[in-house]
């Protein structure tokens, strides 16, 4: 049987590569960096939300100028020598160079519609979001603060699990968070979890999901062992939306799936309803 | 000779620990003998043959399991079976026994002898029904009373389509939030592999020990052999790259003790190995029945919020 050629040839310029930052992987559109951002990073035709940073996340969601941050100049150390193909030291450096930030977590004061909160948001792009010492730490005393502050907290994560470098310690800061949680929830202050694109691992497995609310955005992968990981040891068929928001919604693991514009809204709401003082 | 840098590293370890106020109190010098007991015995650092013999060993098929060692330790065993809402996982289990004549609850991963055994376990890699049930038992020991002693010996937890859909992530983080509630003495051991999140969620304890040739770690080495050097057979790079065996754990102030096993490992004589682990849980209850509940439970906070290596 002969190949019919269907290809159309056209005057339009190449697409560009689906890769990009800036082209959305489910519908190839393409933006440029300021339609992303007034867009906050949502795909203006699809829907699917780009993976966001911690600082225009957290512009996107507080008072202006109420944002105070805290345990900035939290660094990660290298308490075992660790080195793969690189030293760990020279990834931690890249990745401050890269994006400007100590770690992959930004925490402080805020308030929203006038309300107080203690802000704990994550950065994918630091080393894949991934929990280490320094992780652990800062949503520990945010914990703290906004204990101390009487005010609830509000997490926003994004990681890829645990920072493998930081070997057990690492592990040992699923306990970490998880004790400070409790004693978050033991002086009686509310924890409001969002769980953006991607919640996995170590990360899903301690404090992300031990909120007093748990929301997520929509197609945000919130799998404690990743979609690749199972289909390997289980040889299952993978459902299509194997631990996606879409899926832990419909199996009672999630109170709601927010759109991203409509996070401060929904956030001003619950901080309303927990009470947080104005 | 001068001692190693890492006999320094451990000796300053323990000057810090002598002035850590969460340590002061009731049985601070039992504590800290101990720990020069354990700094005395790994005198020398374990090269990286040592670590990856650990991992042999920590999985050697002949390694006592956690059924072993309840039949050996306790009196009166009566396992407690199901989470009460969907199913009885194999991978964790749950019971009561007496231990010198005192209740105790236990939960723990059991892997599995033969090959038919290992399939109906999942080779100790429990699903959120095993969470479920653990955390069932460990709150039927708070309501009683009865100290937990928490057996831990997993590869990880079991990474499956219904495991997630059932919110394994969720469940793993649920039982920690049980452990770090629980106001009833609780002794958390490692008796070979403590793989993961799926080992964490039982070892929030008070005490927390690992058997001398027990691994505990963050990611299988395999697994972060494929993810840091893109090829599984680099397993041994990996392990001795973040260190999982025992005496790092001790010197990283991850675990509270070494539970020392007989000569060749705990698979050559499991009456000897039951003994001496035995030894170290009565030792740690010891230390731990007399101090209230509500003491207990701060402590075992702070000790885990005071986990992490940053500047």
């Amino acid at each position: 049987m002969a190949n019919i050629d269907v290809s159309v040839e056209t005057d339009d310029k190449p697409a560009p590569p689906p890769n990009h930052p800036n082209t959305c992987p489910s519908c190839h559109s393409h933006y440029r960096d300021d339609e992303l951002e007034r867009a906050l990073w949502v795909c203006a035709h699809c829907g699917h939300h780009f993976v966001m940073r911690s600082r225009p996340r957290i512009a996107s969601l507080v008072d202006e100028g109420s944002f105070v941050e805290e345990a900035a100049d939290l660094h990660s150390e290298d308490p075992l020598g660790f080195f793969d193909l690189r030293p760990y030291t020279e990834r931690l450096a890249e990745a401050e160079m890269a994006t400007g930030l100590a770690d992959a977590m930004v925490v402080g004061q805020a308030t929203i519609d006038g309300r107080g909160c203690a802000l704990a948001v994550m950065d994918f792009a630091f080393m894949g979001g991934s929990m280490g010492s320094v992780v652990g730490e800062k949503l520990s005393r945010a914990c703290d603060s906004a204990v101390e502050r009487g005010v609830p907290l509000i997490a926003v994560t994004s990681s890829g699990g645990a920072r493998m470098q930081e070997g057990i310690l690492a592990l040992m800061q699923l306990p970490k968070t998880v004790a400070a949680v409790e004693d978050l929830h033991d002086a009686g202050q509310a924890m409001i979890s969002v769980m953006a694109h991607p919640t996995t691992g170590g990360v899903l497995a301690s404090f992300a999901t031990l909120g007093d609310v748990l929301l997520a955005e929509p197609g945000a992968l919130m799998a404690f062992a990743g979609p690749r990981v199972v289909q390997g040891v289980t040889k299952e068929k993978l459902p299509d939306d194997f631990g996606l928001a879409e899926q832990n919604y419909r199996f009672g693991n999630l109170d709601a799936i927010v759109r991203r514009p409509e996070l401060r809204p929904t956030l001003a709401k619950l901080l309303r309803l927990f009470d947080a003082p104005v | 000779m001068p001692p190693s840098e890492h006999e320094l590293r451990l000796r300053e370890r323990l000057s810090r620990l002598r002035n850590m106020p969460l340590l002061g109190g009731v049985k601070l010098s039992g504590e800290l003998d101990r720990l020069q007991r354990q700094l005395d015995r790994i005198g020398v650092e374990a090269t990286d043959e040592d670590i990856w013999r650990s991992v042999e060993l920590a999985r050697h098929e002949k390694r006592p399991y956690t059924l072993d060692y309840v039949e050996r330790l306790l009196e009166d065993w009566f396992e407690l079976h199901g989470d009460r809402g969907r199913a009885d996982d194999g991978a964790m289990i749950t019971g009561l026994g007496k231990l010198d004549g005192r209740t105790v609850a236990v939960v723990g991963q059991q892997k599995g002898r033969d090959i038919h055994e290992r399939a109906e376990r999942r080779f100790g890699m429990s699903n959120p029904e095993g969470y479920l049930k653990a955390m069932r038992v460990m709150e039927l020991a708070e309501r009683h009373g009865f100290p937990v002693l928490s057996l831990v010996d997993t590869p990880g937890a079991y990474p499956g389509v219904a495991a997630e859909q059932h919110g394994q992530g969720g469940t793993i983080a649920a039982s920690q939030a049980v452990m770090a509630r629980l106001t009833v003495p609780t002794v958390a051991c490692v008796i070979g592999e403590g793989g993961s999140g799926g080992a964490v969620a039982i070892a929030l304890a008070d005490r927390v020990l690992m058997q001398e040739n027990a691994i505990y770690s963050v990611i299988s080495p395999e697994g972060c052999a494929m993810i840091l050097w893109r090829d599984a057979g680099e397993a041994r790079k990996a392990a001795a790259a973040f260190k999982p065996d025992a005496a790092h754990c001790l010197e990283l102030g991850v675990i509270d003790g070494i539970v020392p096993e007989p000569r060749g490992g705990a698979h050559m004589d499991h009456d000897a190995a039951a003994a001496l682990l035995g030894e170290s849980i009565r030792e740690a209850l010891e230390d731990l029945v007399d101090i209230p509940g509500d003491e207990l439970r701060r402590r075992r906070r702070a000790k885990f919020r005071s986990l992490g290596v940053f500047a």
